[in-house]
């Protein structure tokens, strides 16, 4: 089964720190699919799902940007009540430990996608396989 | 095979030693008291005339001079030679006040120069060799004084003075250089930009550098001698002393031969005064018993160190200083606990990180808050908020065992900490606004 990379930068809790990486993506026309921040007093991590995530690690890395590619697991499930509570009830019983996750709408076919990272993909990924859920792939985001 | 620059004065006896110590220094202090109207007040305070310094036990009866004598005494104050016979000034920074401008007559540069070429020669430099110099030249010494000793041994010198880092290492690799002198915190940062060009220790031919003007730890040492493959040796000396050479180290690598035929040490408690035992740490004082222009009697440095006359596999005779752990007066009270820069540098690269820190000092509802910024590369990030949070924890456990004080520490980018190319700004201290 396919993961899915993440790209992740270290954000200083400074003015510009942010405008600075989307200037990068921007000046290299990359398309940002997904996105999550998580901060602290000090700091940020700016996690994305991009469409070229090789030429984005190699760009941000050029500008002296603290940055590393993460493989994390991707499902599209419908945007109804209760979806999410079933997934993560697939991942309870397999005994897969979710350190964090972040979802996005897709208006045109009324679904949710979910990005989670894992402390163990593959198991996620068989659990997802043998509930029916529907995985997804760097193309499919 | 270990190679002196002047083997007769480097392994000479210590009865020897004493003799022409004692000797220079009666005449040395009746130079400054005939000559220097400054010191001549000094010591009739303290009711000491030339007739009472018979040889190097009498040393403890002639007055300190401080820092702050210098600046009292700026510019002319001091000088016990016609400025006709002087050739040439050099100055500190100033960046602690007002600044020391020190003065030498020809015999000085000579003596001075001859004192750096002790310390190429003790590296393994000879005039095979190719010196490039990347301490600051101009009004600093290091620029000037490794110069003149790399001349004197004969070495091609490049005098590139500090700055423009991808030159000097396309001249390092173009002329072959074989010895490199700076400011150890220069050192690392040549290191780390040789392999950010995609070059290693391989592409350069450096087999020694000699670095001085800052306080730096074995750590950093190891670190620069890998990132550069070479050896790495300490050299002491301050402007007021003339320059780099009071000191140098030798094969060993286990503390600097002090040029005793020209400056005598002694190591005091820097609160009293008294004049502490062998081996004991404490404020090293030295008096040059040759300058002519700007001799300098019992001068307290400030730089807290420790002497020994152990035996030296080198075969110098020359007693040793230890590498100095610290300035008195950059010591940081904080909490009401002594602490370093040093010792913080010593736990960041134990614990795996590069010597690129700021540490910050302020004072919040009237406590003392210690901040370290500390850089970390790619390989110490991670996408997981707890894995950096973990890290800035066990980094802060690491230092408050070291000092007895608890650090907030804060994992910056790398290459966010400014980069020095002469002396590193490590401590800001806001405190000092407040008061």
């Amino acid at each position: 089964m396919n993961n899915v990379r993440q790209i992740s930068v270290f954000v200083e809790n400074k003015p510009g720190r942010l405008s600075a990486i989307t200037q990068v993506l921007k000046d290299n026309d990359i398309n940002i699919r997904a996105l999550s921040i998580a901060d602290t007093r000090d700091f940020g991590i700016l996690r994305i799902i991009v469409n070229d995530p090789d030429k984005a690690f190699a760009k941000l890395r050029g500008e002296d940007c603290t940055v590393t590619i993460t493989e994390v697991v991707a499902i599209s499930i419908d945007d109804e009540t209760g979806r999410l509570s079933e997934v993560m009830n697939v991942l309870s019983d397999a005994e897969v430990n979710i350190e964090y996750m972040y979802a996005f709408l897709s208006k045109s076919d009324n679904k949710a996608s979910i990005i989670l990272r894992v402390d163990n993909n593959e198991k996620a990924h068989q659990a997802f396989e043998a509930a029916g859920i529907a995985q997804l792939t760097e193309k499919d985001i | 095979m270990e190679r002196y620059w002047n083997e007769e004065i480097e392994c000479m006896s210590r009865e020897d030693m004493k003799k022409l110590q004692d000797e220079r220094l009666v005449a040395q202090v009746k130079h400054v008291y005939e000559n220097v109207p400054y010191y001549k007040k000094l010591m009739d305070e303290k009711g000491v005339t030339p007739d009472d310094i018979k040889s190097t036990d009498d040393l403890h009866k002639l007055p300190f001079l401080t820092k702050n004598d210098l600046r009292e005494a700026y510019p002319y104050g001091l000088l016990a030679k016609p400025l006709s016979d002087c050739v040439r000034i050099q100055s500190t920074s100033g960046t602690t006040g007002k600044r020391v401008v020190a003065f030498y007559t020809q015999h000085d540069i000579d003596l001075w120069e001859d004192c750096c070429a002790r310390a190429i020669t003790a590296v393994g430099g000879t005039k095979d060799d190719v010196c490039q110099v990347c301490y600051g030249y101009g009004l600093f010494t290091g620029g000037p004084g490794l110069n003149g000793g790399s001349h004197k041994v004969g070495c091609l010198t490049l005098p590139m003075s500090s700055g423009n880092t991808e030159r000097q290492i396309q001249f390092m690799r173009d002329l072959g250089s074989t010895i490199i002198c700076c400011t150890p915190s220069y050192a690392a940062y040549i290191g780390e930009t040789l392999h950010e060009m995609g070059l290693t220790p391989d592409d350069i031919k450096l087999k020694a550098g000699i670095f001085g003007a800052e306080p730096w730890t074995e750590e950093m040492r190891r670190s620069i001698e890998k990132s550069l493959g070479i050896k790495a040796y300490d050299i002491y000396g301050l402007t007021e002393s003339s320059g780099p050479g009071v000191s140098f180290e030798c094969s060993e690598q286990s503390g600097m031969h002090i040029n005793e035929d020209h400056f005598i040490p002694e190591i005091i408690n820097p609160e009293t005064g008294e004049v502490l035992p062998e081996g004991e740490v404490g404020e090293l004082v030295f008096t040059s018993i040759t300058k002519e222009a700007f001799p300098l009697l019992r001068y307290r440095t400030r730089d807290l160190c420790r002497l020994t006359r152990e035996k030296c596999s080198c075969g110098r005779t020359l007693i040793k200083m230890s590498k100095p752990m610290g300035r008195s007066d950059d010591m940081l009270i904080i909490r009401g606990v002594n602490v370093f820069p040093s010792q913080i540098e010593t736990v960041l690269i134990e614990q795996g990180y590069a010597p690129n820190y700021l540490i910050e000092v302020d004072r919040v509802n009237n406590s003392d808050t210690l901040d370290i910024n500390v850089e970390m590369n790619t390989e110490q990030f991670s996408d997981k908020m707890k894995d950096i949070q973990d890290k800035e924890r066990e980094l802060a456990g690491a230092i408050k065992t070291m000092l007895g004080i608890s650090p907030k520490v804060h994992l910056v980018s790398p290459k966010s900490i400014t980069r020095s190319e002469g002396k590193a700004v490590r401590v800001v201290d806001k405190r000092k606004l407040h008061d």
